[in-house]
């Protein structure tokens, strides 16, 4: 199994692509350049980054500093689920309600792979640990804020409606539940769309990324469904856990529904 | 011992109110827009946070679970809301035939579709869907603003016949004031906040 290094100068031409379209969306007046550059170094520097930090964890492999790295890429998730919301939740729920839910459902399903299924020695060996635990947070994330604030969204659009379902003597369950629906189904609906697509559609990068470097597809393609399970998995439980929180958060105890609990949107 | 009992109630920038409505009662409120009639009613159904303390019947609102309250101390608000396709989706208590035809509305309606029906038809049918969960106080937030005249008199006759029969308290807030005459033995204005009784039968 030989993998083929590749040189800097590989990836400068790769980088050319970026370049160019910057440029033309200068020229076209898009006004993407500026945040496609900055995401394009971004990820670069992250991405070496997290290469040298993958490198000195697994020549070490202490528990200690698997754990730090797993509340560290916890918190970013967090904030970014925070960061995309339009009408976030004021106080500690606007980071607390996706990163609670994102630890309870990511950390279970990259557990449960890595004790019942994979089975290392040992059980949080990083070279497993922390590339699954990044590809199901990294899922999770995008499914627990589309649903966050489809939620949200829905419930101050939806508010005359909600409050006639509440005045009627509904509960507050029955009152949202038409928006709590929606919402898990939007935030569900990424990774079930990739599960159908997946092998016809689009070659998943995590199987491309195997076979490139030399992996037998047969193999690369189980890993390939493992991960999609235990995507969909930590998706589909996380964004049903933040969309319930949310929902409950929404109403007091008085069962009232509670807007001023969210942010204004910012425009 | 009054139905309804409202004590230094206190909603935003409404109150404090005091004000009891007896069992087959009827109260009308009126006042200039923004005057936070809408506010006041809210809160005594408890869908706002507010201060101060309402009785039903002897019973502190917040012993009640909030849903069993609504149903007993029902709001009525003033633009008709609705959330499934058909009219006849919203009622779970069913309906009595009767009222739908004292209404002056056809029965088959039920089965139509909510966009189907005019304004109008829609405001009725939410009184229906209101009184069907039997309630001891009615609070109405214009219960006849879309309304042409005829439908207007319907509606007053229907709800005083309710009043009388069960003997529920009412809080009415129009703007008509022949409709109050019409209807209210005790007449109220919402100015600045504060509730002053401008008139009595």
């Amino acid at each position: 199994m030989n993998v083929l290094a590749l040189s800097p100068s590989d990836l400068a031409i790769a980088a050319l692509l970026i370049l160019a379209l910057a440029g033309l969306s200068r020229r076209l007046l898009i006004g993407v350049e500026r945040p496609l550059l900055v995401s394009a170094v971004r990820s670069t520097v992250q991405l070496f980054l997290i290469g040298l930090v993958l490198k000195v964890l697994f020549e070490s492999a202490q528990p200690l500093w698997v754990a730090l790295l797993a509340a560290v890429m916890l918190a970013v998730a967090g904030r970014e689920v925070m960061v995309r919301q339009k009408r976030r939740f004021v106080g500690g729920w606007g980071f607390g309600v996706g990163t609670l839910s994102m630890f309870v459902s990511s950390f279970t399903v990259t557990l449960l792979a890595l004790l019942l299924v994979i089975g290392t020695d040992p059980w949080y060996a990083p070279q497993y640990a922390i590339p699954l635990l990044g590809m199901v947070l990294g899922n999770t994330m995008n499914g627990i804020s589309l649903g966050l604030d489809r939620l949200t969204q829905d419930a101050a659009q939806g508010r005359t409606i909600i409050e006639a379902r509440l005045a009627l003597g509904q509960d507050w369950r029955r009152a949202i539940s038409d928006s709590r629906r929606e919402a898990m189904r939007v935030g569900m609906i990424p990774i079930i769309n990739a599960m159908s697509a997946a092998g016809i559609v689009s070659l998943p990068g995590m199987m491309t990324g195997q076979i490139l470097a030399g992996t037998p597809p047969v193999e690369a393609v189980k890993y390939q469904i493992l991960v999609m399970f235990l995507i969909a998995g930590g998706t589909g439980f996380g964004t049903m856990v933040a969309v319930s929180l949310g929902a409950r958060r929404l109403f007091d105890e008085r069962q009232r529904l509670r807007l001023d609990r969210l942010h204004l949107p910012a425009n | 011992m009054p139905r309804l009992r409202i004590q230094q109630l206190v909603t935003r920038h409404v109150g404090p109110v005091d004000l009891s409505i007896g069992a087959g009662e009827c109260v009308c409120i009126e006042g200039a827009s923004g005057s936070g009639k809408t506010l006041l009613l809210r809160a005594i159904a408890d869908l706002d946070p507010h201060r101060g303390e309402v009785r039903l019947d002897d019973t502190r609102c917040t012993s009640l679970p909030a849903p069993a309250w609504r149903r007993a101390v029902a709001l009525l608000v003033a633009e008709s809301q609705w959330w499934s396709e058909r009219i006849g989706d919203h009622f779970e208590y069913g309906v009595d035939a009767a009222w739908i035809e004292g209404l002056g509305l056809p029965a088959a309606a039920m089965d139509w579709q909510v966009a189907r029906c005019s304004t109008g038809e829609r405001q009725r049918f939410a009184l229906l869907r209101t009184l069907m969960q039997a309630p001891a106080v009615l609070l109405l937030d214009e219960p006849t603003g879309n309304l042409d005249w005829d439908s207007t008199r319907r509606v007053e006759s229907l709800l005083d016949d309710y009043r009388q029969q069960r003997q529920a308290a009412l809080l009415w807030v129009s703007h008509d004031a022949g409709q109050i005459g019409r209807v209210a033995q005790r007449r109220y204005l919402l100015d600045n906040g504060r509730l002053q009784e401008i008139g009595q039968r």
